[in-house]
Parts: C-alpha cells; structure tokens; sequence
C-alpha cells in the first residue's frame, strides 16, 4: 500500500529523516519497498494567471500567452488547447525542473520567444491511472484559491514521500493510514493522536429517510448506515484530490472521493448509494438467489447466486456486498440523497464472489482479510464530517446500526519469562510493558501479565503473538546469536539419498547431463510415446485446477519427459545429447484419485547421436548397477513394449522381478517428437534398486597362479545371440572360468548367408593351482560338442 | 711392426671419420679388433720378433687396439644417441589436436546447490529427510496453523486433485512428518520440488524447489535460529556476508521473519541491482515454530520448542551462478547444462 508522509503525519508526529523512518519501518515488521518522492524534485513551477492570448503569426497550432505569476508577466507559446484568459496555471518558469529531471529553458517557438511552459498533472510525476479523467487531457487548471505566484508544490500540496509498503496477510490494520501511524508511534515511541470527529449541524432524522434494514446472512456482521441531504456532487478540493492521487486513487466526485479518503484512512470500505433510487427505502442484506443479476459499476451484468452476499432493496439487488456497487443506484451529478454504508462482511465470502467475477476492488481486498467491525462507525461519521467540510451535503442526525454480535477484546496471559526463554533476550517487566502499551494494547499487572488486545488487533490471539510484538518492537537485530546448545547430533542421509547422489556421480562421470522436468506432464503425451489405450501407463491422476493441458496429469513415465527435452536439443541443433533424471512418477492406488498416489523414484536414461548405441547405453547401465552393488540384472529381449523398437529392446530384471527397460525408441514415437535420428532411452525403477542394491565390498585375494587362455572362433545362425553361446561357455567353465571377451562378430565375405561368425577369447585360471593345458582342453571340448549340438554352431578353422 | 700397427690405427680412426652407419661401425670393429681382424693378424706375426722386442710391441698393439676400441665405442654410444634422437623427433606429435573421446557430464546447477546447501546442514548436525509431492491438505495446511480461509489455499494458489490432496505449495509439510515420525528433539533439512499455479515468466514456475529447516529441542530461542542462519549464509556466501532479520508473517511462526542478506553483487555497498540498498531481499522465510503445530504433531509447547527456516532454491540458484532467467533450470539446453 502507498502511504503519503503528509497525511500520516496529521496523526503521528515524525520528525525523522525518510531513510531513518523506512529503515526503523522495515525492522518493525512493514516491509517498505520503495520510497516514492512525490515531487520529484519538482523546482520552479508557480501558479500563473493567463491574461490574454493571441494568434502566432506563424503557427496554427500555437498561441501567445502573456501570464502574470505574481511578480512579473511573461510571454509563453503553447499548443495546449485548453487555454483560456483568465485560467489559473502552473507555469514552469525557466529554469524550471520537471518530473524525471526535465529542464525548461527559454526558448523560440516558431520566431516567437518564450519563457515558460504550462503544465499537466502528468509533469509532476502523477501516474495516468491516478489523474482525473476531466484534467487528464491538457493543461492542469487550477480552481482553488491560489496565490499568484505561489509555489505548485504547496498548491497541490505534494512536498513529501510517499512509501510503498508490503502489509502481511495477518494486519489488515495496517492497510490505513491511522493504522501505519499507529505502528509508526510504537516503532519509534511517538505520541498517536486519532480524528476528532465533529458533525456541527446535523439535519432532520434518518428515520425520515430510511423505512428499514435488515440483515438476513451469516456473511454480515454489521451494517451501520448513515444519510447526507442535499448533496451537490462535484469535483473534490484539490487537496482531496491530491491526497487521493499520492495514495495511488484517482478522484472522481466528491462523495466518492470522501468514501475513498476515508477507506483509506481507517481501513474500512464504504459505499454511498443514491438512495432516491432504492425501492421502498429499504436495505436487505442477505444471499443472492439463483438467476439474480446485476448490472454493476463498470456496466457489466454479473449472474448471481446463492454463494454471493449482495446487498438488495425491498426486490432487487443493489450492490455486490465488499465487491461492487450497482450501476443503478450510482451516485451521479444529479444525486440529491446520499445512503451511506459502513458495513462489515465475512472475508472469506467477499474473497470467494471476488475471485468468481475476477473483481478485485480496494473494498474487497481490505474485506477479505477481515475488517474490525468496530471501525464501522468511526468511519462513517468521518465521512459525514467531511462532506460538511467540503460542503458536499447535509449530514442527516442519527444513524441505523444492526450489529447483533459486537467482537470482544482478548484478553492474554502473558509470562516474562517465557517472553525472554523464546527470545533469547532478558528484558525487564517495565520494558515489555512499554512496548505493549506503545501498540495501543492495555496492560495489568498481577502474578504475570494481563493483555487487552483491542478489536483491531485481530491478529493478537495467544502468548507467542504478544512474543513476536515485543520482538520486533525490541528489534530482531538487537537480539544477539546464541549457538545451539546442548547433544551433539549427527547428520545424515537417507540410504536412498546416498546411493542416488553415488549414482549420479558415476553417471556424470559416464558423460552423461543432469537434466530437470515438471512432475506433471500433458495426458497427450502417452499417445506420443504410442502407449496403448489399456497400458498401466494411463492411470495417472489429473489435476482440478492445471495450468493448462500440457501440465495436467502426474506423469506415470519420465519417457515423455526425456524425449521433450531430447527433442528441443535436437530442434536447436545440438549435435548430440545424454541425459538422466531422477524422478518421481505417480502411480495412483485408485482412479479418481481419493489417496495419495504412490511415489516411486525411477531413473530416466535418454540421449542421440554418433556415439550412442543400445549397448553403449546397456553398458551404462551395467557399470551403474554394478558399481552400486548389484551384480544379477537379467537383461532378456522385449518385442511388447510399443514405445520401443522391437527388435532393438531389453527389459531388465533383478531376481525375476522387473526393474526396467532400455533399448531404441520405435521410430513412430521419435517422428511424433520431431526426432529424424535414432533415439536411446532406458528407464529403471530404482525403489526396486534400493531395496536391492549391497555396498559391503569384500577382499578377494589376487591370484598366485598363471592364466591360460584360449581363442574360440564359431559360425551360427544369425539369430543366435551371444548371450546364449556365453551361457554355454558359462556352464562349461565353471570356478575356472575367469573372463569371456566377444572381440568379433562378423557377417560377409566367406561366411554363408544366414550366418554369423562370432569370435571369443576365454580365460581360465584356478585359484590353487596351475592349470594343465589337459584340464582346458576338456572343458573346451565339451563347451564346444555342446555349442554344436545346442545351439548349431560350427567351429571356425 | 710398429709402422704396420701405426697404419692400422691411421686407417681404422680415419674410417670412422664421417661414419653415419651403425652397421658399418660394426663392420669396422670386426675388420680391425674381430678374431680374424687386421689386428689379430699383426700380433699372429709377434712370433717372429725378438724375445726384447716383443713385450714392447705387445703393448703397442694393445694400445692400438684399446685406442680403435675406445674411438669405436664413443662414436657407436654417439650415433645410438642420435639414432635415439631422430626417432624421437619423428615422433612428434600435435599436441594442440583433441581427441573427444572422453567426456564428463555434469550435474544440473540446481541439484548442486541443493547437495551443497544439505552438506552445509549435515555438517551443522541436521539429517537429510525427504518428502512426497502429492501431499494432503492436512499436511500442508491445516496441521502448519493455515487459517481455513487463507488466500493460499484458494484454487488459484494450489493445485488441487480434490478436496482433501494437493501438490505442496512449499516443504513444510515435511516438517509436520518428520515431527510425527520422529518426535522431539529433531535437527532436520528437506529439500524439494513444489507447486503453485505460477504461469512462467522470467521469476516464475509452476514448479520450483525449496529447502526447508527445522530444530525441535528444548529452550530453542530465536537466538538461537538467528546464529544458525547467520552461520549457513556466511559459509554459503562468505564472511562479509551480513544478515537483517525483519519481522514478517508465516501462519506457521510465531515469531517469524525474513531475511534479507547484504547484496551479492556489491557485498553490501550499494548498487544498481540493489537499488542502493546494499541488501539482497527476502532471501529466507524463518521463525520459532507456532506452538499450534507442535501441538498439532504430538509436541508439547511447553515442554519443546524449535525454529523452522525455508528458503527458494531456483532463486538461490540464479544468484549463486547468474542466471537470469528461470526458465533456463528447466529447458534443459544441453549448452547450459554444460556450462555447470
């Protein structure tokens, strides 16, 4: 909120520098930020009076003005058409500084000399949105009493800052001048001096004007009202107006200006209806019907219904209650009676019609953060004491309040000691008192403290709060650190941590980028990775309120999500990527989703280009397992999943469980994602791999004893794979067998058609001996009678 | 005789004059000093001198043959070296060429400042603990003191799947976990991905990641969370790094409190992206934890209290490395993954 210096001052004596203020603000708990000078440096601009005008001789666009401000007369041209003899001005003299540092200087226009300019409200610096639409075009006529040559600033009364604050949720107080001076006179001991508040000539009695008001919703706690007679709606004094534009609200007429002054300055919104228009002087307050309209305000018909507070007359709706006014009963220029409401609603039905109808008003955000009802009155007998002041009408005795259930001031018990233990501080009982006594709270004294917080402190409800007040009024910067006493912990992370964190150092270390994507994803990505209409994959739970199609469902999969990123890379032309993630995917336990859905970590692997191939990304994964301590994965052949490449896919398993797949993306998934090259992905459910995994590593002596190896070249059908003829190697070799290593496969010239050449070389070797060539030559001839009779194979010569 | 063996000796050392060939030197040593050479057969002739004679000329010869040998020897030890050197030479290599055959990855800048910002705490006793995504509206508002009708449990704040479950909106529903689970006294950081309805724009995601911090003990004071700030933002930023604790509002502390810490551009002086004011702004939420939810989670007020802490990790991101914009975390441009 924008709080004028100027105005805060007519209730709070501040004789501090601006930065000392903002900075004593901010560490009292207002958030300030930024610091608004108003005049912006505004110099040498004085009130002028226009005395003739006449044509430029060269220009049809430019008149001469001759001006008197005050001490002397001058010649200034102008393009402004808005000029008249006799019209008051501010004239920039030369010399003059403007709004952003702009300097006037004597100048020619067209061959004519001129020694000034005439300004606009938006030269000193006022926003568009806070300049009366009637002053907005043109140069800025003064119709106040002004002296001639009377500085602009004193005119328009704009010789101070203004400060931006953030107010908390928690002190709606605060959103009101009278509120901030109260938080001013605590935060730097000063003394706070409310309105006074005087109606000197009250007319006739409201009954005469009002048959009835009833209240018949929960939603509203109070309705006060009160009646202004005679009422000449015109522009407010300009001190009003000014004021109103320094607190970021534009002047409109009087008595929307006075109601908007005066929310301003109590936090309590009003609303004046034109009460000639209201059937049968009566005010319903109460919940809309189902099919109600209004047309509001901004001219724009809002259906209502039963979840909406409005306020009606005898039959129809006349305002959206804390909302909106009705357009029908708007105060205009020929308003003659005035009905003013000081009401208080429930916050949270103000804020949910608001949020409905996307209207967000000064009412409404003030209601939905619950006003103090007892403000009510105040409020509107401060409206009533200055439309008598700006002679705007005449305020009609007495007023009508319904107001069943009055808020009652808390009383809190509140312990010194407890106050210094939370603390960390050691301050007196005289000082905590004062510090309470400074926010306007009273304070008795009996074994421990006695708090009465006052109704518009609503926030103030138990111990700890009185706790944070007094904190921050002592200072939090005044609090020394104290370091943590007392057992030594130990800190430490989850196993699961640990061996995520293990496995993304071995994957960087494999080459591969960490990558990072939204947990949600869009319900069309499953048709993009060709997931079938009836695949597990499909149960995902989906969001209420997403932020659009593509982040609407919890992804079951992180295949979508490598992809997509895959895809941009390859968009951008980078010549070759390989990522990994690690995620949560969301596997609902029932559709809709009633519980949470289970979490399951899994590992995403997924990248292209000229070095990546299916084993290259299956040794990634080997060396990863391995290197985490599981040494049994099963890797078998997938032709089902349709995501994949059915020729070029594994699934991967531990004890027969399944933990994932890898293999080549099928080449209708890459095309829907934009991918012309051959894509890599693997994904593994690493819960599975935790539960499995073993990092106890063993010492196993280094052998005594030679090796002796043997080369072992066969055909076989081209379909035999490797992994079958290394089982039968496997089988054979036993203890004895130490290593196998495929060094050639090879199909072509001087092998038939059909067939593959595949080439080993093996490694035997005891632990307790040295081996015969007899004992190898036995196992290799029985491994290779049976590679013949298995698996068809011949022994290349 | 001695003229013969002064003739052997003239000529051997003359053909090694200009000798390049370590095979001809071989040649050389065997036609001169072999069994069968020049100067075996000088000596074969020894027979025919003089008992006086001959131990002169024996001395002689050998002389000559030491002489030849020596002369052979150095220049063979000469042209070996040489040999040596001009293969090494040949073996010159570019070494300005690159082979990109090996390649490091890298960790998304993200996930270092988390396991950075974690190390810090494991090191000041806190235990890593984590939490779901998918969280109910008892965790992540209710037991953390949210009034029901708290603006930031409106449809346009959260992300709801129905009434009662939501994506979390911060991590503190993980202290409400943890207090459940493990009960007072506790030392805890969990970090993690949260949720809010924030179309993206430079700042802003639906997605972003917090850390949040808890201690739960007795007589913890808010000097106490102050001096454990203090002590995590000067190792995180350095020693002249300084804190201003400003009174804030969080549904969840009481006291609460937000951090600003001297900007990190200019340490504190004052400049441009400061607006002067020397202070990086709100760069952590903090406060003692409401006696509400200690209560709520099974803790006596009375008995214990604690201080929570939570703070935005992307933003902490974007500062620490000068990224300006969001967005960049989570495109996943393989040229700005590398770059970390």
């Amino acid at each position: 909120m924008l709080l004028p210096i100027k105005w805060v001052k007519d209730y709070v004596e501040i004789d501090l520098e601006i930065k000392t203020l903002s900075d004593g603000l901010n560490l009292s708990g207002s958030h300030i930020e930024s610091i608004l000078e108003v005049d912006k440096g505004i110099k040498n601009v004085v009130v002028g009076e226009i005395l003739k005008i006449e044509p430029h001789p060269d220009a049809d666009k430019l008149v001469i003005c001759q001006v008197n401000v005050g001490e002397e007369e001058l010649q200034i041209v102008t393009a402004a058409k808005n000029v008249f003899v006799g019209a008051v001005v501010p004239v920039a003299l030369v010399g003059a500084v403007l709004d952003e540092g702009f300097k006037i200087k004597k100048g020619k226009l067209r061959g004519v000399e001129s020694f000034g300019m005439f300004c606009s409200l938006a030269e000193f610096g006022f926003n568009d949105s806070v300049i009366p639409t009637d002053v907005r075009d043109g140069i800025y006529i003064i119709k106040e009493e002004a002296k001639l040559g009377q500085d602009i600033r004193e005119v328009l009364n704009i010789n101070d800052y203004v400060l931006e604050i953030e107010i908390t949720p928690n002190r709606p107080d605060c959103l009101s001048i009278l509120g901030m001076a109260r938080e001013i006179a605590a935060t730097f001991d000063k003394k706070l001096t409310l309105p006074e508040i005087k109606i000197n000539n009250e007319a006739d009695k409201i009954e005469d004007y009002l048959t009835n008001i009833k209240i018949e919703s929960a939603n509203c706690n109070r309705y006060y009202t009160r009646v202004i007679k005679d009422v000449e709606v015109k522009n407010s004094p300009i001190w009003l107006q000014a004021r109103l534009m320094e607190a970021g609200i534009r002047p409109i007429n009087n008595i929307v200006d006075i109601s908007n002054y005066v929310m301003l300055e109590y936090g309590q919104p009003l609303h004046a209806f034109d009460l000639d228009k209201i059937e049968n002087k009566e005010i319903v307050v109460r919940q809309a019907k189902l099919d109600e309209k209004i047309t509001t305000l901004d001219d724009k018909e809002r259906q209502l219904d039963e979840n909406d507070l409005i306020i009606a007359d005898s039959n129809n709706p006349i305002a959206i209650a804390g909302v909106m006014g009705g357009l029908d009963t708007e105060v205009t220029e020929n308003t003659k009676v005035v009905l003013l409401e000081s009401a208080n609603f429930n916050g949270k039905s103000i804020r949910l019609t608001s949020n409905k109808f996307a209207l967000r008003s000064e009412a409404s955000s003030r209601y939905e953060k619950d006003v103090d009802a007892k403000i009510c009155k105040d409020a509107a007998d401060r409206f009533c004491q200055l439309v008598e002041e700006v002679g705007a009408g005449t305020v009609i005795a007495g007023s009508k309040d319904i107001y069943e259930n009055p808020a009652e001031e808390t009383v809190i018990e509140l312990r010194t000691e407890i106050v210094n233990k939370k603390l960390g501080v050691n301050l007196s009982k005289e000082e905590i008192i004062k510090y309470l006594v400074g926010l306007g709270l009273k304070v008795e004294e009996d074994k421990e403290l006695l708090v009465t917080v006052p109704t518009i402190r609503q926030d103030l409800k138990i111990e700890v709060d009185l706790i944070e007040e007094i904190g921050r009024l002592y200072g939090f910067h005044n609090i020394k650190p104290q370091p943590l006493v007392g057992e030594l912990t130990r800190g430490e992370k989850p196993k699961f941590r640990v061996i995520e964190d293990m496995s993304k150092e071995i994957l960087v270390g494999l080459g591969l980028d960490e990558i990072l994507t939204y947990s949600f994803i869009s319900p069309k990505s499953y048709d993009l990775i060709n997931a079938p209409e009836d695949s597990e994959l499909r149960n995902y739970a989906t969001l209420l309120n997403p932020l659009g199609q593509d982040y609407s469902v919890m992804r079951t999969t992180l295949i979508s999500n490598v992809l997509e990123a895959i895809s941009r890379n390859y968009n951008r032309k980078v010549e070759d990527v390989f990522f990994y993630e690690f995620g949560n995917i969301f596997k609902p336990t029932e559709l809709p989703v009633i519980n949470p859905p289970k979490e399951k970590r899994t590992l995403i692997l997924g990248g292209y280009g000229n070095n990546l191939d299916f084993y290259k990304l299956k040794e990634v994964i080997t060396i990863l397992l391995n290197r985490i301590g599981i040494k049994n994965i099963e890797i078998e052949r997938e032709t089902n999943n349709t995501t994949f490449h059915p020729g070029r896919t594994a699934k991967l398993s531990i004890n027969g469980e399944y933990i994932g797949v890898l293999g080549e993306i099928h080449p209708d998934v890459a095309s829907n994602y934009n991918l012309k090259t051959r894509v890599y992905v693997a994904e593994i459910d690493y819960d599975i791999i935790i539960d499995n995994i073993s990092l106890v590593k063993t010492y196993k002596e280094l052998p005594k004893y030679p090796a002796m190896s043997r080369d072992l070249a066969l055909v076989v059908d081209e379909e035999v794979m490797v992994g079958e003829i290394e089982a039968v190697i496997r089988k054979h070799g036993k203890k004895l067998l130490e290593d196998i290593k495929l060094f050639d496969v090879y199909t072509g010239d001087q092998i038939p058609d059909g067939k593959k050449s595949v080439a080993y070389s093996i490694r035997y070797r005891a632990s307790d001996r040295t081996l015969t060539d007899e004992e190898v030559n036995k196992i290799q001839d029985k491994l290779i009678e049976d590679l013949k009779t298995i698996l068809n194979a011949e022994l290349r010569s | 005789m001695r003229d013969k063996l002064n003739q052997i000796m003239e000529d051997a050392l003359n053909s090694l004059v200009d000798l390049t060939d370590l095979s001809e030197l071989d040649d050389i040593r065997v036609k001169y000093l072999g069994k069968k050479g020049e100067i075996t057969s000088v000596l074969r002739e020894m027979g025919k001198l003089s008992e006086e004679e001959r131990p002169f000329m024996g001395k002689f010869a050998n002389e000559v043959r030491d002489k030849i040998e020596e002369n052979i020897t150095n220049l063979k030890t000469e042209l070996e070296e040489k040999i040596k050197f001009e293969k090494l030479a040949l073996e010159t290599i570019d070494i300005t060429m690159e082979d990109k055959e090996l390649k490091l990855g890298h960790r998304h800048p993200l996930f270092q400042t988390i396991e950075e910002l974690e190390n810090l705490f494991i090191s000041m006793g806190f235990s890593v603990v984590q939490g779901p995504e998918v969280e109910t509206v008892a965790n992540n508002f209710d037991a953390l003191n949210s009034p029901k009708n708290h603006p930031a449990r409106d449809l346009s704040d959260t992300f709801y799947f129905n009434t009662d479950l939501l994506l979390r909106t911060h991590t503190s529903p993980v202290q409400i976990r943890a207090m459940k689970e493990l009960g007072a006294p506790l030392r805890i950081v969990s970090s993690g991905r949260t949720f809010r309805p924030d179309a993206v724009d430079d700042t802003h995601s639906p997605m972003f990641h917090q850390l949040e911090g808890l201690v739960v003990g007795k007589d913890i004071n808010f000097a106490n969370l102050m001096y454990t700030l203090n002590v995590f933002i000067k190792e995180l930023f350095g020693d002249d790094i300084e804190t201003r604790y400003r009174p804030h509002h969080f549904p969840f502390t009481e006291p609460s409190a937000e951090v600003d810490v001297s900007c990190l551009k200019c340490r504190g002086k004052g400049c441009s992206s400061c607006n002067n004011t020397g202070w990086d702004m709100e760069l952590l939420g903090c406060g003692m934890v409401h006696p509400n939810v200690l209560r709520n989670c099974g803790i006596d007020p009375e008995e214990y209290s604690g201080f929570a802490f939570g703070m935005g990790i992307d933003r902490i991101t974007m500062i620490k490395y000068g990224i300006p914009n969001i967005r960049l975390l989570f495109e996943n441009d393989d040229r700005f993954l590398e770059q970390f």
